[in-house]
């Protein structure tokens, strides 16, 4: 057989694998729909299906699905990103300094137990509803509707989320170093800022890559409790809570597909990366 | 008589287990070496070996005794006293030939030179045709003959070695020897060398030191006084094997 043809009938063979357990699940919907046949219950797949294939539609008077997957992508980065940069150096420094670790290690561990929701009254009377337009003075325009629509306590609560799957995988990963790699390079002559750009880094980068994923997965789950608080009038999370309070459970199921394929994607796309740029570990013996 | 590069003075090592355990790796040990010397250390496993190349490079800290190069007391690692682990130690994310080449970019020659000097080295141990590979894609002895190169190619004048060639097989092995000795004629190294093959002390060695064990210490200073190249079917070859055998057998009983 033709290399390319086998290799073709293998993918072709994979994906149908994959497509099985989806495909049980929406006959399964189908039927029950159909029996129940009460869509604020159970609408059927067709329903939502309508509503997913014409995603820029606006909806129930709130913008379509698109744009509020787009502003709530926004509030997640920026509570991400904010993450990552806090955690990331602390984690290095917490993980390569015995000092370091201890100082922080016990005060960061009493928040960590504390679920991202739990912050909510708090985070309210801190932040209210100021935004990142009111942090930058910003007062029209476009740049202001986006802006607006990242209020801090959202920010904060998505920040929460994320942090501590970064931080734990940077402290690890830094950890878990193997000492020869450091020995042998100080013998190497050295000085401690290789040490720590060219050995220790390079050396956590997947573990921090790694839990860098786990925190974007988070920080997106931790979407709909920060879309929930008050000031908020758009993103996805609060588009399926809105569209509860008028009985479009379609909507809501869309809603909800769209995190999870949104989600997904943002997994899939870092183990992409992850799967090309450290192959050495997979491999490593 | 010249100055030792490197003395060690009564040097003794305690380690403490986290149990609160002493273990006495190393006591009372006192050995000279002189530029151009090959050492060879012999002696049963875990008897110190590995934990008095660690001293020397500075990499370990002494509990009692001095261990000083050149007149001054070694306390951390520099690039005059190089070493090859006894484990694998070469960088997983960089290809051969950055592994090579990594001491010089600690000390901050340009690109070209690196990998001039990376490729030089790889040559020598016959790996020139791996320079763009990964270190996984390579077996363990040849992955050991990467780490041989990349200390050569920092260019220290003392090299400690730990079993160096105890993943390669016996005709990699003696060919690795052979060229060992040559770098060692050609560059005027000093070399500290430790191995598990009494015949691959003999083959290589000046002065070969039987370590006894429990706590380590010098039990035997042998000279190796025999012509280079030198010919295993030598019946001196023969004797010095059977004699230094004799006293690692004492060795490995007295600790059961
Ligand atoms: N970090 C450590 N903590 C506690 N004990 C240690 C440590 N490193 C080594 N030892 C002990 O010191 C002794 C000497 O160890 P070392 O590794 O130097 O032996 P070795 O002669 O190199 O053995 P081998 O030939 O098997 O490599 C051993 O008894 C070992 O258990
Ligand atoms: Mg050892």
């Amino acid at each position: 057989m033709n290399p390319w043809v086998r290799l073709m009938s293998k993918n072709v063979a994979n994906i149908c694998i994959m497509l099985i357990l989806p495909l049980v699940f929406i006959i399964i919907w189908f039927y029950l729909a159909k029996s129940i046949d009460n869509t604020v219950i159970l609408p059927s797949p067709a329903m939502v299906l309508q509503l997913l294939s014409h995603p820029s539609e606006n909806l129930i008077s709130m913008g379509s699905l698109t744009n509020n997957i787009f502003i709530s992508l926004l509030r997640v980065l920026a509570g991400y990103i904010l993450a990552v940069m806090l955690a990331i150096p602390l984690g290095i420094l917490m993980g390569y300094y015995a000092k370091i670790f201890q100082l922080f290690n016990t005060f960061v561990g009493l928040f960590r137990p504390i679920p991202p929701l739990a912050w909510v009254p708090l985070v309210l009377a801190w932040f209210g509803i100021s935004s990142f337009a009111t942090l930058t003075g910003v007062e029209r325009g476009i740049l202001f509707i986006y802006l607006n629509n990242i209020k801090l306590s959202m920010v904060f609560i998505i920040f929460i989320g994320a942090f501590y799957p970064v931080l734990t995988s940077a402290i690890y990963g830094v950890k878990n170093v193997k000492k020869t790699l450091i020995d042998s390079a100080r013998v190497l002559g050295a000085s401690e800022s290789d040490i720590f750009f060219k050995i220790l880094i390079p050396a956590a980068k997947p573990s921090i890559v790694n839990g860098m994923r786990i925190g974007l997965g988070v920080a997106w789950m931790c979407l709909v409790s920060a879309e929930m608080l008050p000031g908020s009038l758009s993103g996805i999370g609060y588009l399926i809570t809105h569209a509860y309070t008028i009985a479009r459970t379609d909507v809501v199921i869309a809603g909800m597909i769209s995190i999870g394929v949104v989600g997904a994607l943002m997994d899939t796309l870092f183990r992409i990366f992850e799967e090309k740029k450290f192959k050495w570990q997979r491999l490593i013996r | 008589m010249p100055e030792p590069i490197i003395t060690i003075n009564q040097l003794s090592k305690t380690y403490h287990t986290e149990r609160g355990k002493e273990i006495k790796a190393i006591e009372n040990f006192n050995l000279q070496i002189y530029v151009n010397n090959f050492i060879c250390i012999v002696g049963p496993s875990g008897c110190g070996k590995s934990t008095l190349l660690r001293i020397i490079a500075g990499l370990d800290s002494a509990s009692s005794g001095l261990v000083s190069f050149q007149g001054q007391p070694i306390s951390k690692p520099s690039r005059d006293i190089g070493m090859v682990f006894q484990e694998y130690s070469l960088l997983p994310w960089l290809t051969v030939i950055d592994n090579v080449a990594l001491g010089l970019e600690f000390a901050k020659q340009s690109r070209s030179v690196r990998l001039d000097v990376a490729v030089s080295f790889l040559k020598m141990v016959g790996l020139e045709d791996y320079a763009r590979a990964y270190p996984y894609e390579l077996s363990g002895g040849m992955q050991q003959r990467v780490a041989i190169a990349r200390a050569l190619a920092n260019n220290p004048q003392v090299l400690l070695m730990d079993e160096p060639f105890g993943a390669l097989d016996a005709h990699t092995r003696i060919l690795m020897q052979k060229e060992l000795l040559a770098i060692w004629e050609k560059n005027m190294k000093t070399i500290v060398f430790v191995t598990h093959s009494v015949d691959e002390a003999i083959y290589l060695a000046d002065t070969i030191i039987v370590m006894s064990s429990h706590p380590g210490g010098v039990k035997e200073v042998i000279k190796v006084n025999m012509a280079r190249p030198r010919d295993r079917a030598n019946p001196i070859y023969g004797q010095l094997a059977s004699q230094i055998l004799c006293m690692l057998e004492e060795e490995v009983t007295k600790v059961k």
